[in-house]
């Protein structure tokens, strides 16, 4: 696997919800390491574009490739492919019934078959790193927004993906909340973790991200370093998007 | 009322068989409808089809034509139910002084259709867990199986505990069905004894029938309540 080949590549993808063309012939590389920022008005297509990585949802043409294989079909590979793309919900997505420090762990013991005592050594550090490991034996519905994402995050990150998919990981979140949570996605990004992140946070997008997407109606419509695309959005839709929501 | 005391052993009598036929075949439901359940919610469309083809036929015909079809159907098909006769099973049966078919006849066609019932029961249990929970846990990496097992079962029994409780309490009370086809001897099928051959007057024979099953329902509705009170409490 050569350093410069990228990680993941959609080519042409299409995807229709009913009559609704939600992809319009959308094709991105993202290369190993890299951290790229989705953004764009709400229905653009980001959500779905995210999800489609992972194959959350179907495509009805064109090809996603993750790590030089194309995704396959449901099934044993594919769960095998997921394992291996961390993905962060909007709504954090927990399971309910788990305490923290399990929902950290399922994974690597159902999935890896790792020994339950040396899941549980990973998962404590992880939640040390993203600092809740004193909420471990906690259920999801006892902490706060922020300090459930930080712990779906530690979910993910505890089965050692070579990717991570955000989709609108501080949408949910108290504004005060936003902030622990990028936190722990910069220090992520500068580990050298690739990311494909959807998002509204445009700090975030500035700071962090290699290249910035910017999506409307299903079509990918600017893909640039933050900087040119904050200072000089091309197109009409990105400026229009951009006065829209920094002006206040 | 003399009815009730003199012929006590007769309805006890049917009181057992009933209980006896309710428990298993409440039991093989639980099974067939689980795996029904699982057909429909599964990934793979052909068996998606089967459950709902499943459901769509048994939910929707009468249990008396089931029990038509069990009971004349399958001996007609050269089958007197004898893959029932497990060895378990069996010690079950030949208590019943005439071991005839019927009793096995009866058992699979309340069987076939109330699974039915707890498998849209169960289903719906798992409707309730939020569609996020197994997603969550695809994008994790978990199979079909693993997500059911460790995320959304467990979740999911909560929801589906007490109208799957009222579809077991419909199912005893079904079961008064199987007398009129040629099970002698459960708890319905002894009006039948004790006002035609016996002699006896309807009303006091109906009273202790009726008794027979409120002993077998009404606790289970109460302890069905009491597990929904708890959840109010939980949530």
């Amino acid at each position: 696997m050569a350093k410069g080949e990228p990680l993941i590549v959609l080519d042409g993808v299409n995807k229709w919800f009913g009559p609704l063309h939600v992809l319009d012939g959308v094709s991105l590389s993202v290369g190993r390491g890299e951290v790229v920022v989705v953004i764009g008005p709400s229905g653009s297509g980001k959500s779905t574009l995210c999800r489609t990585i992972n194959r959350l949802e179907p495509i009805d043409s064109g090809t996603i490739t993750f790590d030089g294989q194309p995704l396959p079909a449901e099934g044993k590979a594919l769960a095998r492919l997921r394992s291996e793309v961390g993905m962060v919900f909007q709504s954090f997505n927990l399971f309910a019934h788990k305490t923290i420090l399990e929902n950290v762990t399922l994974g690597p013991v159902k999935v890896r078959g790792e020994k339950p005592a040396a899941a549980r050594e990973r998962g404590l550090a992880l939640l040390d790193r993203v600092g809740i490991a004193n909420q471990a034996d906690k259920y999801p519905a006892q902490l706060s927004g922020g300090q459930q994402q930080r712990a779906a995050i530690a979910r993910a990150l505890a089965m050692q993906p070579k990717a991570m998919l955000f989709d609108e990981p501080t949408s949910a979140l108290d504004p005060e909340m936003v902030g622990e949570v990028l936190d722990v996605m910069t220090s992520l990004a500068s580990e050298g973790m690739t990311m494909v992140v959807v998002t509204h946070e445009m700090g975030f997008a500035r700071h962090a991200a290699n290249r910035v997407i910017f999506m409307a109606d299903g079509q990918l419509v600017e893909d640039a370093p933050p900087a040119e695309f904050f200072a000089n959005p091309r197109s009409e839709r990105a400026k229009d998007f951009l006065s829209k929501i920094l002006t206040h | 009322m003399n009815v009730l005391i003199d012929k006590f052993d007769v309805f006890a009598g049917g009181f057992w068989l009933t209980l006896q036929i309710c428990v298993l075949a409440a039991i093989g439901a639980l099974i067939l409808g689980a795996v029904v359940a699982v057909l429909r919610i599964s990934p793979v469309p052909p068996l998606r089809a089967l459950g709902t083809g499943y459901v769509n036929i048994f939910r929707n015909l009468p249990l008396t034509v089931v029990m038509f079809f069990a009971a004349f159907g399958l001996p007609a098909l050269g089958s007197n139910a004898d893959f029932l006769r497990l060895p378990g099973l069996d010690a079950i049966f030949s208590r019943l002084d005439t071991d005839l078919p019927y009793f096995r006849f009866a058992l699979i066609a309340l069987v076939l259709y109330t699974a039915a019932f707890v498998c849209e029961a169960l289903r719906s249990g798992v409707n309730a867990v939020p569609a996020g929970q197994a997603e969550a846990a695809r994008s994790l990496g978990l199979t079909f199986g693993q997500n059911l097992r460790y995320v959304v079962l467990p979740q999911s029994w909560k929801a589906s505990v007490v109208p799957l409780g009222s579809v077991i309490i419909a199912m005893i009370k079904n079961s008064a069905l199987i007398g009129f086809f040629g099970v002698v001897g459960d708890l319905s099928q002894t009006a039948d004894q004790l006002t035609s051959a016996g002699g006896y007057a309807f009303v006091p024979v109906a009273i202790g029938i009726s008794i027979g099953y409120l002993i077998m329902t009404v606790p289970l509705g109460a302890l069905l309540d009491r597990i929904e009170k708890r959840q109010a409490v939980a949530r």
